[in-house]
């Protein structure tokens, strides 16, 4: 088989606490289901992007590729193995970067080396030629707290990198920053990966961000999650920074809105029918 | 046509983020007059204390000046005798004190990390912390005898409680982004314990080792002028009793020395443990 990665209705249901009973077309429960059906085959190599209202389970559904959490039912296969837990060839990027902070950027880098027993030396070596591809090699002794937002994503993102994984999975890396630092770390990103050809699942709210990086961008429903249609973007590759402002750019941006924003709408209707639920 | 769906919170984020992700790390030895503005309060305090015994105010008998106590205080420590008796409190202090945190850190991990652990011990555990330590004394006594074991024991009893609580909630609190992100790089459960909660509890730890150090110091004099034969409690207890009053505010005097370096020796101590933590910027959250 050729995928990189294939989810094979994947169904996933949380129970809450009794006491946390919603309002699920007129019957009270207290199951919510999160993701419904989710089938997606990802090629390898393939920069593939996941877009969707929030709460449609993106997060959720990357947790599951990455065999951090179980599919109620359903299966995941990472090639060709059934994912059943933490698989050592995945890479994971957060959006609240999930740095250590009492680690400094060198040795958060090393974290995923450590656990899997390489010595130190060449641990070192890997983690500074990582700091020096993203442009932090002066950067290596400095903990958490004493790095900008930017540059703390760019330690996270060369930390998902270390173990040189052939699957990274990105949960709105860019979500938190400002726009110009998100615009430099997906350039950053983009060349990285030209080089690499890491297959790469990234999930975004940014609109503008999904057509820039993405071979296809996957539009999820609004809750339970369902993928809605997945969308081609014919933008030529490698992507400088003028493509944005090219007209292909535009329609691409128009294809993928035309398809969210129905869902978007829908969730904000969910919001308003939510009981007890105030601005 | 919208450039990205916006999220509230992603917006409060960026507000939160952004003024501690700025280098603020090395503060260097800048000094801060702020810091000595307190100095003005205890002159104010000390020039009372030298003028209410000396124009009549209080009896010099029952308060001598500070003048006066501080002679006192420095004959004291030349001839020995007040260091001998500091020595003996600390280092009882210490004994019972490093008990407690041999005792209570790791029985704080078993608890926070197993809760069905915390659920049968958590009553037990409320019961006992909220009851008087001072109370316990006679029956310490009764137990232990008049010698080292009851005052060590009353000691190591009274610190646990800071120590274990604030280690169980370190271990409860980890941010569980943290153990996911750690999972997600292959961590076992062992690497789980050693590089994840233990140093994301240190913090927490350290800051009911500082408590219970300062409990350990309070309780040894409180025992020390129950039942014992040494140490600054019972300098100060038999200063009152042969009514050589100055002796008894000499000890006092030590006493407040002793705290106030035990108290800056702690707070330094912190720093270092969670060097990691970097300060808060005061011009901005003070
Ligand atoms: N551990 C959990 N327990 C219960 N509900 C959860 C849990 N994790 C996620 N959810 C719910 O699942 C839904 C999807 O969450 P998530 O995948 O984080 O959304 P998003 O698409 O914004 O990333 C949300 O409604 C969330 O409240
Ligand atoms: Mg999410």
């Amino acid at each position: 088989m050729a995928e990189k990665v294939s989810v094979e209705n994947v169904n996933k249901k949380f129970r809450l606490k009794k006491s946390q009973q919603i309002n699920d077309n007129g019957n009270l429960t207290n199951e919510i289901l999160v993701l419904d059906n989710v089938d997606l085959k990802v090629k390898p190599g393939e920069f593939l992007v996941v877009v969707g209202p929030s709460g449609c389970g993106k997060s959720v559904l990357l947790d599951i590729i990455g065999g951090l959490t179980k599919p109620t039912t359903g299966k995941v296969f990472h090639d060709n193995l059934e994912v059943v837990g933490p698989n050592l060839k995945t890479g994971y990027v957060f959006q609240q970067y999930a740095l250590f902070p009492w680690r400094t950027a060198l040795s958060n880098i090393e974290f995923g080396l450590e656990t899997r027993g390489v010595p130190e030396e060449e641990r070192t070596k890997i983690g500074k030629d990582l700091l020096s591809v993203f442009g932090l090699s002066g950067f290596a002794d400095r903990f958490p707290y004493q790095l900008s937002g930017g540059m703390q994503q760019r330690v996270a993102i060369a930390r998902s990198l270390a173990t040189d994984p052939d699957l990274l999975l990105m949960d709105e890396p860019f979500a938190a920053l400002d726009a110009q630092t998100r615009e430099i770390l997906q350039n950053q990103l983009l060349k990285i990966w030209d080089q690499k050809r890491t297959t790469v699942i990234f999930v975004t709210h940014g609109l503008e961000e999904a057509v820039f990086l993405a071979d296809r961008v996957v539009v999820m429903t609004a809750r339970p999650g369902k993928i809605k249609q997945i969308i081609e973007i014919d933008l030529p590759r490698p992507r400088g920074e003028d493509i944005r402002a090219s007209v292909e750019f535009a329609i691409n941006k128009e294809k993928v809105w035309t398809v969210l924003k129905e869902e978007v709408n829908k969730a904000q209707k969910d919001w308003e029918l939510a009981p007890g639920f105030s601005r | 046509m919208p450039e990205a769906i916006v999220d509230r919170k992603k917006e409060q984020d960026l507000l939160v983020v952004k003024p501690i992700a700025i280098f603020s790390g090395w503060k260097g030895f800048k000094i801060n007059w702020s810091n000595y503005s307190g100095l003005w309060a205890i002159f104010a305090f000390l020039g009372l204390w030298e003028l209410l015994p000396r124009i009549g105010v209080v009896d010099p008998v029952y308060l001598p000046t500070f003048s006066e106590t501080f002679k006192t205080l420095i004959l004291g420590i030349l001839s020995g005798q007040i260091l001998v008796d500091a020595g003996v409190s600390s280092l009882r202090a210490l004994g019972g004190f490093a008990l407690a945190m041999v005792v209570a850190v790791p029985l704080g991990f078993l608890m926070g990390r197993y809760s069905q652990f915390e659920k049968y011990t958590d009553l037990l555990i409320q019961t006992l912390r909220n009851t008087s330590t001072f109370a316990l004394f006679p029956i310490f006594l009764l137990l232990f005898g008049l010698g080292e074991t009851s005052k060590i024991a009353i000691i190591f009893y009274a610190a646990s409680w800071h120590i274990l609580i604030n280690t169980i909630n370190g271990v409860k609190n980890v941010d569980p982004l943290f153990i996911k992100a750690a999972k997600s790089m292959g961590a076992t459960d062992k690497d789980l314990f050693h590089k994840v909660i233990l140093p994301a509890s240190i913090p927490s730890i350290v800051s009911g080792a500082r408590l219970g150090a300062k409990i350990s110091f309070m309780v040894v004099i409180a025992a020390e002028m129950i039942g014992a034969k040494s140490g600054l409690g019972f300098y100060i207890q038999s200063s009152q009793y042969n009514f050589f009053i100055p002796q008894m505010y000499a000890g006092v005097l030590a006493l407040a020395i002793l705290g106030v370096i035990i108290n800056y020796a702690l707070v330094w101590f912190e720093s270092k443990a969670t060097y990691w933590k970097g300060e808060l910027d005061q011009s901005i959250f003070g």
